[in-house]
């Protein structure tokens, strides 16, 4: 019944987006490429409900709204965390994540 | 039938009383709270007179006087048979107890009054006052032995506050806390009793323990251990108990240092009243004494008779006037006991039991009495020592004429009633063992001659240099003397055997003329050598004492008991016990949590260095975690 592209490849690009923002977040030195990378692991999430709710159950829609919950969700994130890389900056003129390490020992 | 519900409130009155002085003393008037201790203790002290005349004199015709649980609730519910109740038990001595101690309590707090003004702590001093006498009244009234139990404990926490009331005096803090920690440690004999008593037989209620025909009785003397029976052994127990708080030998060493504390104190409680609660005890399970434990029965006789000869001998040495009083008290308490020990039951054999009984009542009217003539002197001419003192009968002659009626009363010199009450005891030991018979007859001329050594050196020989001259205590502080003195001159006319008898039921005595000569004989030898001695100045008494030099210094030092005790704990107990376990605690048990402590350290100073503040680092540990439980999750759990 359900024709054309196949659930795998789905899966295979989510995979590949989530594991790229991983990456990203790991060795990427600025936060706003963090934030960005962040952004890309939810994205990749949203694709996941999507291609799942198309094939397991077509004739419903809560993995429909669970993504634009994800959106909504990473939309106020994202502010927060603008707002949060401003002040870092007011505060430290960096937003270079390696040099703002005062919460330590 | 007249009931007794209102005696709950001769506990309760001075209780409050404590409270309330306790809590709010401090910002009333000194004088307005000693005033309310007072008052508080002229009501039970009627209530109590009315319960005695209630009692003895019901109106009705009467075989025996019952014992009467006045009041009684249910205070702890272990098991429907394991339970402790508090109440009010009324029979011959417990009621009699009730007026020796409302009445001494009353005059201690009128003397105080005069004795304690100005000084700082005042409305502290009624408070503890209060709490003893109420703690006092629940011992005696208990309705069962864990009562009892509860309420000695009480007395000795009073007893402990009040003698260590000078708390900035270091000799007064070490006093209290020998007294306490001497009378605890003969407690824990005393709970080991009880504990014994009621398993054996299932109950703590006086009225089931010491009813003659009871379970109690009958059952329980099966067991046996070393040869005695389990009921003997719990009676020597509990008997240690009493044998800590009347100051018996071995445990008598800290009445004497219990002087430490005010004078009306040492009237009050180490004479009168807390010190006779060992006889009390015994007195309260007679009956199981002497039908289940004849052998503890013997073992008081003797503790009573050995501790009143050896108190007796060093009160002839010391010069602290208020110590011979105290060495003099444990002699007397020593009298009760022994008189107790070679008592029977019932009848004209009981008549140790009522002799005991009866000289506990006219004690504690002539001890009283001398210690507070004692606190009249001291308050006189500022000092303990009868070396100090002499010629003083023309200062005070109030108390000169109260106190020469005490010294009399205590010698046994008719009609006073010491002569009475000591008689009886004389005549209970005569017809039970002559050996311990002449032993307390040479103890009674040794009271005379101490008693009387007192007497000529505070009052007669030649007049000291004092200070300013001795002045006549005021008021407050003679009429509790003179109320006092009447009460030791005329309570021997109390018809004892009538009254306070060990089955209830009256019999007839009459004075035995061939104890009662002899002993009058030698109170009065006791009197003239000591008026041989010390009635005028000479060198005759250092002379005796260079003769018998040892035996002098020996019952100066008390024959080193102090010493001895010293000895054991501090060279044996503390360096082969306490000193091992000390080191034990400090370096094991210690060590090993400090060990913990110290790992604990030093690990976290070595891993610290992982909280390095990089954002991404966390982030790298968390994802790795994630991965790992994702594997072990996938491949390994299944």
């Amino acid at each position: 019944m359900n024709t054309g592209i196949p659930l795998q490849y789905f899966l295979i690009l989510a995979a590949i987006m989530f594991f790229t923002g991983i990456y990203g977040f790991l060795t990427r030195r600025n936060l706003i490429t963090i934030l960005m990378s962040v952004e890309l692991i939810l994205n990749s999430v949203n694709i996941n409900f999507l291609a799942f709710n198309r094939y397991l159950y077509p004739h419903k829609i809560e993995g429909m709204f669970f993504s634009l919950f994800v959106i909504a969700v990473a939309a106020a994130e994202a502010a927060v965390a603008i707002a949060i890389i401003i002040n870092i900056y007011r505060r430290f003129t960096t937003i270079n994540v390696e040099d703002v390490n005062v919460m330590k020992f | 039938m007249i009931t007794f519900n209102y005696t709950i409130w001769i506990l309760l009155i001075p209780f409050l009383m404590f409270i309330v002085l306790g809590l709010a003393g401090h910002r009333l008037k000194p004088a307005l709270s000693g005033i309310l201790g007072t008052s508080g203790l002229a009501v039970i002290t009627a209530l109590s007179y009315i319960t005695a005349w209630l009692y003895f004199f019901p109106g009705e015709s009467h075989e025996a006087y019952q014992k009467i649980t006045a009041f009684n609730i249910t205070w702890l519910q272990f098991t429907e048979n394991l339970h402790i109740d508090l109440g009010v038990l009324l029979d011959p001595i417990s009621v009699m107890m009730l007026i020796v101690i409302t009445t001494v309590s009353f005059m201690v707090h009128i003397y105080s009054l005069g004795y304690m003004k100005g000084e700082r702590g005042f409305e502290r001093f009624f408070a503890f006052l209060s709490l003893f006498t109420f703690s006092m009244l629940g011992l005696v009234v208990a309705t069962n032995i864990f009562q009892m139990y509860i309420f000695w404990e009480l007395v000795g926490v009073s007893s402990y506050l009040l003698i260590g009331f000078y708390y900035e005096r270091p000799s007064a803090v070490r006093a209290a806390k020998k007294a306490f920690i001497v009378t605890r440690f003969a407690d824990l004999g005393f709970l080991i009793g009880i504990l014994l008593l009621s398993f054996h037989t299932r109950t703590f209620d006086f009225i089931a323990l010491t009813d003659p025909n009871g379970p109690a009785i009958t059952q329980g003397s099966g067991v046996s251990f070393l040869g005695l029976s389990v009921m003997t052994w719990s009676m020597i127990f509990i008997y240690m108990g009493g044998v800590g708080k009347s100051a018996m030998f071995p445990f008598h060493i800290w009445l004497p240092d219990a002087m430490e504390g005010p004078t009306p104190v040492s009237a009050l409680i180490h004479a009168a009243t807390m010190v006779v609660a060992g006889v009390y005890l015994v007195a309260r399970m007679f009956p199981v004494y002497v039908f289940s434990a004849p052998a503890a029965l013997e073992v008081v006789a003797w503790v009573g008779a050995f501790s009143s000869l050896f108190a007796a001998v060093i009160a002839c040495t010391q010069t602290d006037i208020k110590r011979v009083l105290a060495y003099s008290t444990m002699s007397q308490i020593g009298y009760m006991m022994f008189a107790l020990g070679v008592s029977g039951y019932g009848g004209l054999e009981g008549l140790g039991f009522m002799a005991s009984m009866f000289h506990l009542f006219t004690h504690a009217m002539f001890k009283a009495l001398l210690f507070l003539g004692a606190g009249a002197i001291i308050h006189a001419v500022h000092s303990n020592f009868m070396t100090e003192m002499g010629g003083l009968r023309k200062y005070l002659p109030i108390t000169h004429l109260t106190f020469l009626i005490a010294c009399l009363t205590i010698s046994g010199i008719p009609p006073f009633s010491g002569f009475f009450s000591k008689d009886e005891i004389l005549a209970a030991a005569f017809h039970h063992n002559m050996f311990l018979f002449s032993v307390e007859y040479a103890v009674a001329g040794i009271t005379a001659f101490y008693m009387f050594r007192l007497y000529f050196n505070i009052f007669w020989g030649e007049e000291r240099h004092y200070h300013h001259t001795p002045h006549e205590a005021p008021y407050t502080m003679t009429i509790p003397l003179i109320v006092l003195a009447a009460g030791a001159a005329f309570s021997g006319f109390i018809p004892f055997h009538k009254l306070v008898t060990s089955d209830g039921r009256a019999f007839e005595t009459e004075i035995e003329w061939i104890v009662a000569i002899p002993s009058v004989l030698i109170g009065l030898a006791g009197i003239s050598f000591a008026w041989f001695l010390y009635g005028k100045k000479t060198t005759i008494p250092d002379r005796l004492a260079s003769t018998f030099k040892y035996t002098y210094r020996y019952a100066y030092n008390k024959f080193y008991i102090d010493e001895i005790y010293l000895f054991v704990t501090k060279k044996i107990i503390f360096r082969y016990v306490a000193a091992p376990i000390a080191w034990f605690d400090r370096h094991i048990v210690d060590g090993t949590m400090n060990a913990i402590a110290w790992v604990t350290q030093g690990v976290s100073f070595r891993i610290r260095g992982f909280q390095s503040g990089q954002l991404q680092k966390y982030a790298f540990v968390f994802i790795s975690g994630v991965i790992l439980l994702a594997i072990l999750f996938i491949y390994l759990w299944r």
